[in-house]
């Protein structure tokens, strides 16, 4: 299969490893993958921040961006909650209804990143080797948005080497919430410090999840708080294999770029 | 008549918000302002995260174990939506109802008007006191405030509210009012303010009931007046409902001789046969019971049982203006169970008092904004990660994170000058609606890596609004090269 790869204004960004590893799991796995260089943004940040007029424009440039593609995977739940939940809205009420109609056509072809290996491709098992004691936080928009339930569980315990251990109060919020975190740095702060709690309680190595921007939120107080314990993100234990381990461990998994 | 319109507003003056300077639905700090100081209590937060988890795992298996419940909160949220769209009609009803079966029925505009009425019927009984069944309306106009300012007493009666009041407070939480407060600290008010208390009372809950119950039981006995909230009204037949857990409701309700609901005129449901979907959905996603204890309905007078007048006072105070938001109009759907606030990870950290509002957490993030008008609580829409566990339990499905995000955006679009933060979001946004803006822009951030000077993360000390971030979690240094850059170059277009 063709497969358009959507990487996020985020992990492009900031962490590009995430969308390096994204793509090279699907190669693995058969696939042809595309990076559409028009792509920028979901939108979903200025839809949370309360700016939906501007959104339209980012709304329309991802809908460009993508048009003909035949599935489109992003490694991030919540913006392809976004995507299905409010581009369509975003172009209604500016009565942009042609734009609505594509952004809801395209999102019938967006996966999330585990909805897209288990329900399209059909296959849990990806043929990762991942050696280390690992804990999964289900962000909130995987959970309560896109519902992609025990996906991200069925892929990780078919990682050979794994140790999957269970992350305690795991449905709870992590604080994050986008602008949330610079809004209320102090509530989302104290959200993260029982997530953190958590997370160390586990003595797991490394915390998990589907969402770069969430792992940032809890990597980066984990990272204050020089607790050892790393995030990493699914896409980068999926394709991480016995030759692309790095033998020191580093942060990142080593991924042929 | 007050000012009802806030001063700011444009040539469309709109409907009436709940006006200022009376009742409590604004609080006088920001949300983070408020929620910083709370988030300093440690006492606050271990009775806080007891309380809401004893609730929360109390709601789940009760509701676990209804099969049906899916189709229960269908048919809830289905309910509320048809009776909204007919309001005015299941209103008037309701009064011809509750007229023929000789109540008096008062329409209040706002909380000064509900506050006159209601001072007004007490005083014409010459009762120098009136006893109170909890209520939410009555919170939300200030009315205890209103009737003391006329030389009234006012004695709540809800072992909660009693708390509440005789510690001087204000209430936290719509069901469990006191929930702030643990059994040690209960027994210092009750030993402080209860007169002729027990000396030697302890914390064991069931002793200190006894002391609130003796407290009460003299007032019950000898009130001639009382003063409730309600649950639902059944316009069909004039039926006000009232469900409690402690019996103290039903003393009010029953033994004084006059009567007077306040009732919010979202409260109203068409038919007799709602409440079988209602009292399912209400006792299960509240205190996590199949049924709860007491449920009462009366329906006017009833010659030689009870009170024999009935005033019902129907409150809009802002509840129109609500209505007419086709986004926000389902804020009026919530029945009061408060299972938002259990599961809520904001409320159970800050605490009810920093929204400022009598109704906190989620439901109250975007039911106060709209009494008031976005701008008298604009802070509110904003107190929420958007992490939708809110949603996930209303019984009557609320899409409370949808309508978090469209109060943001009426906040925004209120704006007549550009903000600082505004402005970087246009630009924000016209980079990321053209490629070529939004490659040189990524570029830009790029240079962030050079703050770090090598090392992995940003530095911690970074100016506004990045050190909201910065002061407890670090940044990665952002990479000199961006993954759709490096994938061109490695595999071309």
């Amino acid at each position: 299969m063709k497969v358009a790869l959507f990487a996020t204004c985020l992990v492009d960004t900031l962490t590009p490893s995430v969308a390096h590893a994204t793509a090279s799991l699907l190669q693995r796995l058969g696939h042809e993958v595309v990076v559409p260089t028009g792509q920028a943004c979901c939108g979903q940040m200025h839809v949370n921040t309360g700016y939906r007029r501007e959104a339209v424009g980012i709304v329309a440039n991802h809908v460009r961006a993508f048009a003909g593609a035949e599935a489109i995977v992003a490694p991030s739940g919540s913006c392809v909650a976004s995507i299905h939940h409010q581009q369509a809205d975003v172009a209604r009420r500016a009565g942009d209804e042609e734009l609505a109609r594509a952004a809801e056509e395209l999102a019938g072809r967006t996966y999330e990143l585990s909805q897209f290996l288990v329900d399209v491709l059909g296959v849990t098992d990806v043929g990762a080797y991942y050696p280390h004691r690992v804990t999964y936080h289900p962000t909130c928009h995987s959970l309560r948005l896109l519902k992609v339930g025990d996906r991200p569980y069925q892929l990780l315990r078919a990682v050979r080497g794994l140790e999957l251990v269970e992350l305690p109060g795991a449905e709870q919020c992590c604080g994050f919430g986008g602008t949330f975190a610079v809004k209320n740095a102090d509530t989302s702060t104290a959200m993260l410090t029982d997530k953190m709690a958590n997370v160390l309680s586990t003595h797991a190595e490394v915390c998990t999840a589907g969402d770069a921007s969430c792992l940032m939120h809890i990597g980066g107080g984990l990272s204050r708080l020089r607790a050892g314990t790393r995030t990493v993100h699914l896409a980068e234990i999926l394709a991480s294999t016995e030759e692309a381990v790095s033998p020191d461990q580093k942060t990142r998994p080593a991924v042929p770029a | 008549m007050t000012a009802t319109v806030p001063p700011k507003a444009p040539t469309f003056l709109g409907l009436p918000t709940a006006p200022r300077g009376v009742g409590h639905l604004r609080g006088d700090q920001s949300f983070p302002d408020a929620a910083r100081g709370a988030l300093r209590d440690g006492q606050l937060r271990a009775n806080l995260g007891h309380a809401t988890s004893t609730i929360r795992g109390k709601r789940a298996r009760v509701v676990a174990e209804v099969p049906d419940w899916e189709q229960l909160r269908a048919a809830g949220k289905a309910l509320k939506a048809a009776t909204m769209a007919r309001l005015d009609e299941h209103l008037e009803e309701l009064e011809r109802q509750v007229t023929a079966r000789g109540g008096v029925v008062h329409w209040a505009r706002d909380a000064n008007e509900a506050n006159e009425i209601v001072t007004r019927l007490v005083l014409a009984t010459g009762a120098p006191e009136v006893v109170k069944v909890k209520s939410m309306a009555t919170q939300e106009i200030g009315l205890n405030e209103a009737l003391e300012a006329a030389g009234l007493d006012v004695f709540e009666t809800d072992l909660a509210e009693l708390i509440v009041q005789l510690g001087e407070d204000q209430p936290s939480h719509i069901l469990v009012p006191a929930i702030h407060k643990n059994r040690a600290e209960i027994r210092e008010i009750f030993a402080r303010t209860i007169p002729g208390v027990d000396p030697g009372l302890t914390d064991d809950p069931r002793r200190l009931a006894m002391a609130a119950r003796q407290h009460l039981r003299e007032r019950f006995l000898r009130a001639r007046v009382a003063v409730s909230g309600a649950n639902f009204a059944v316009a069909e037949t004039g039926t006000l409902t009232v469900v409690e857990s402690e019996g103290n409701g039903r003393m009010c309700l029953t033994l004084p001789e006059t009567l007077i609901t306040v009732m919010g005129i979202e409260k109203v449901v068409p038919t007799w046969r709602d409440l079988e979907v209602f009292l399912q959905l209400l006792p299960r996603s509240s205190t996590g019971e199949r049924m709860n204890p007491y449920t009462s309905t009366w329906a006017g007078v009833t010659p030689g049982d009870g009170p024999q007048e009935f005033h019902l006072v129907l409150l809009d105070n802002g509840r129109t203006a609500v209505l007419a938001d086709e986004v926000g109009r389902e804020a009026l759907h919530c029945i009061r169970c408060s299972a938002c606030l259990n599961v809520c990870p904001v409320y159970e950290r800050t605490g009810g008092h920093s929204y400022g509002s009598v109704y906190p957490g989620p439901i109250g993030a975007i039911l106060s904004p709209q009494l008031t008008g976005v701008e008298d609580n604009a802070s509110l829409p904003y107190a929420s990660s958007l992490c939708g566990a809110c949603f996930e339990v209303c019984p009557v499905a609320i899409d409370i994170p949808s309508i978090l995000v469209h109060l943001r955006a009426e906040h925004v679009e209120a704006q007549e000058k550009p903000t600082a933060e505004g402005l970087a979001f246009t630009a924000l946004a016209r980079a990321m609606s053209n490629p070529r803006l939004w490659h040189l822009a990524q570029r830009a951030a790029g240079l962030g890596r050079l703050l770090s000077r090598g090392r992995p993360t940003l530095p911690n000390a970074l100016p506004p609004p990045v050190s909201g971030w910065t002061r407890s979690r670090d940044l990665p240094t952002p990479p000199a090269r961006t993954f759709v850059q490096q994938w061109t170059e490695e595999h071309g277009r």
